[in-house]
């Protein structure tokens, strides 16, 4: 078991790695720098933009500047964002956990919305509830996560019946002067629409993944059993099928967060949240490269936690494969 | 696990009566062929040319009409008619990308599967990595950087990165199939490698590749709509489904609603069409039961 963690921890560090490896290469492969982009200002000399690719040390060959990014990453040193005008640690720092924040909050509420609509699928497949249901969660599932935003804002702005906010995290007049209580309220009510957003998204995902699971397991020798001794269908798809077919849905666990930090890319631009996608979206705007390869390293980081964390809650919810491992 | 004969797949026959006899894959199907159709004959359908900005003061931003049934955008251009030009790039785009990322796929795990052995683990090691990359993330980082990219290498790109999960499953089957009698029979009688690999074992692995095929169509036709409305997919003017939709911030959404609606209708209404296909022709060529 032991062993088997470390060796997924190897393999995290091995996938950063090479995602920090690939972006590396890309951006700096690319056409253009920085301060190329200073074109705009003529009266940026090419001498001044000379001397700033020195002091950024982009004028050194490519692989020395790889080994020195590679080495100052080792030590926790990302570098520093042409754009926030800060360290590049500092910016995410303050970023990360905003989205992290929707991913969370998305993640409870999908698998709890999608779970419990796939057994409300299943207690009579077929019916109107399922055929109503299955067509809701194919229509969501094939839908852009921006364009579910954007109706969400179209939406809340035709009928501002509760004042959702469309925008941003904190109301930026008022927050500073609220209480403790208030400004938790005030996140809150921005958090709405995008976690909103994100979660429907999700939990359209998991009821399809729950369903195929739910069905695959009715058939079961256990559940004829139960059947033939009269326990209500409810009882059955309860406590006999979603016991067993819950195992498929940890795993869809670790899949969720690839899922989730894109959706977070898309939510978080139309609603201005700041979190990742946000400095992602501004990095490119920008050309700001450290910032946008720390931002994609980040992001590979928390998909390859996420895996792990869905096998590890696989190894508890069936003890029998940490014996295998 | 035990090979079983069920990998014997369905007759042509058999699995056009399974789909035809499945009432939501005859929609989709029906769906589809009215989408491409309109699409690909949009010179004779779209109302006016995609383009062309008419009158940039008094046409621009007008709600539906019975002269521009999906309104007019912030250039006075015709959505409707951009939403059908828009339509012939983003479908195109998807089923290149699509064909490119099914045979890379099908061809790593055929060579992965058959090979076995040391070069199988180092094969599906290199997966593992590749697997656990945020797609978006680096095709946001590729596409920022390089930016004004052709809309070949832009599919080219996107179908590079999309072929990891296919290849496992590829992977397992060609696993299966490979000890079963008829490819020891046909290596008997002194078939080569390459000629097992395309004749004995390809066709038997069809389904999940032609499944995967269908569902990836509509994966790429999202993926390409949200790289494109983020500004770093397919450049403007010429429109794709995604990039008439850039057009269209946050804050004009609630007023220009036309603008972002009936283009992300259409994309709605193809990525549900490939998703029942895909799910029908999965029933199809392989009914619930018989599944191991």
């Amino acid at each position: 078991m032991a062993r088997y963690l470390l060796g997924r921890l190897l393999q995290v560090a091995v996938v950063v790695v090479l995602v920090a490896t690939i972006t590396f290469f890309l951006i700096h492969l690319a056409p253009g720098d920085p301060f190329a982009e200073a074109v705009a200002n003529p009266d940026v000399t090419e001498k001044v933009r000379a001397h700033w690719r020195e002091a950024y040390g982009l004028d050194r060959p490519l692989p020395e500047q790889y080994v020195k990014y590679v080495a100052s990453i080792a030590r926790g040193d990302l570098g520093w964002s042409f754009s926030a005008q800060r360290p590049v640690a500092d910016e995410l720092r303050d970023k990360l956990p905003n989205t992290m924040f929707l991913m969370a909050l998305a993640l409870l509420g999908s698998f709890a919305v999608g779970i419990g609509a796939a057994v409300l699928q299943v207690m009579k497949p077929g019916s109107l509830t399922d055929r109503v249901i299955g067509g809701l969660s194919l229509f969501l599932f094939s839908l852009p996560e921006f364009w579910l935003a954007l109706m969400m804002i179209f939406l809340a702005y035709r009928f501002p019946i509760f004042h959702i906010p469309i925008g941003g995290m904190i109301d930026s007049t008022a927050h500073s002067s609220l209480g403790l209580g208030g400004r938790i309220a005030d996140v809150a009510r921005h958090a709405v629409l995008p976690v909103a957003t994100l979660t429907l998204i999700l939990s359209a995902v998991v009821a399809r993944y729950q369903r195929a699971a739910l069905l695959d397991v009715l058939p079961a020798e256990y559940v004829k059993t139960a059947r033939a001794k009269g326990v209500p269908e409810r009882t059955i798809v309860r406590h006999h099928a979603l016991r067993n077919a819950l195992l498929p849905t940890i795993s869809l666990f670790g899949l969720a967060f690839p899922a989730l930090l894109t959706g977070a890319v898309y939510v978080e631009k139309v609603f201005s949240w700041p979190g990742m996608g946000q400095v992602i979206i501004n990095s490119i705007g920008s050309r700001d490269y450290p910032l946008l390869m720390a931002s994609v390293i980040v992001g590979s980081i928390v998909v390859a936690l996420g895996s792990l964390l869905a096998d590890l809650l696989y190894m508890v919810a069936d003890p029998r494969l940490a014996y295998d491992r | 696990m035990i090979a079983e004969p069920s990998h014997a797949i369905p007759s042509r026959g058999t699995i056009a009566r399974r789909l035809l006899a499945n009432r939501s894959a005859v929609a989709a199907i029906a769906l589809l062929l009215v989408i491409v159709i309109l699409c690909a004959a949009a010179p004779l359908f779209a109302p006016y040319d995609p383009i062309a900005q008419p009158d940039i003061i008094r046409g621009k931003d007008l709600p539906p009409s019975a002269l521009h049934p999906f309104g007019t955008d912030g250039y006075s251009r015709d959505v409707l008619s951009r939403v059908l030009y828009g339509g012939r790039l983003s479908l195109s785009v998807a089923l290149v990308a699509t064909l490119v990322s099914i045979t890379l796929g099908t061809a790593y795990g055929a060579v992965a599967g058959y090979a076995g052995g040391i070069v199988e683990s180092v094969m599906m090691r290199i997966l593992d990595a590749l697997l656990s990359i945020p797609r978006l993330l680096v095709l946001i980082a590729i596409f920022a950087t390089w930016n004004d990219l052709h809309a070949k290498a832009f599919v080219i790109i996107v179908g590079l990165t999309g072929w990891y999960s296919l290849s496992r499953i590829v992977r397992g089957e060609v696993l299966a199939i490979k000890g079963e009698e008829f490819v020891m029979s046909a290596r008997a009688l002194g078939a080569g490698r390459t000629r097992i690999l395309l004749r004995h074992i390809l066709p038997n692995v069809l389904t999940p590749i032609i499944v995967a095929a269908a569902l990836g169509v509509g994966h790429v036709i999202l993926l390409e709509a949200g790289l494109s409305y983020l500004g770093v997919g397919l450049q403007p003017p010429t429109p794709s489904w995604g990039n008439i939709i850039q057009d269209v911030s946050a804050t004009q959404v609630a007023t220009v609603w036309w603008l972002a609606f009936f283009p992300g209708m259409a994309i709605i209404l193809t990525v549900m069409a490939f998703n029942v296909l895909g799910d029908a022709l999965r029933e199809a060529l392989e009914p619930r039961g018989m599944r191991t």
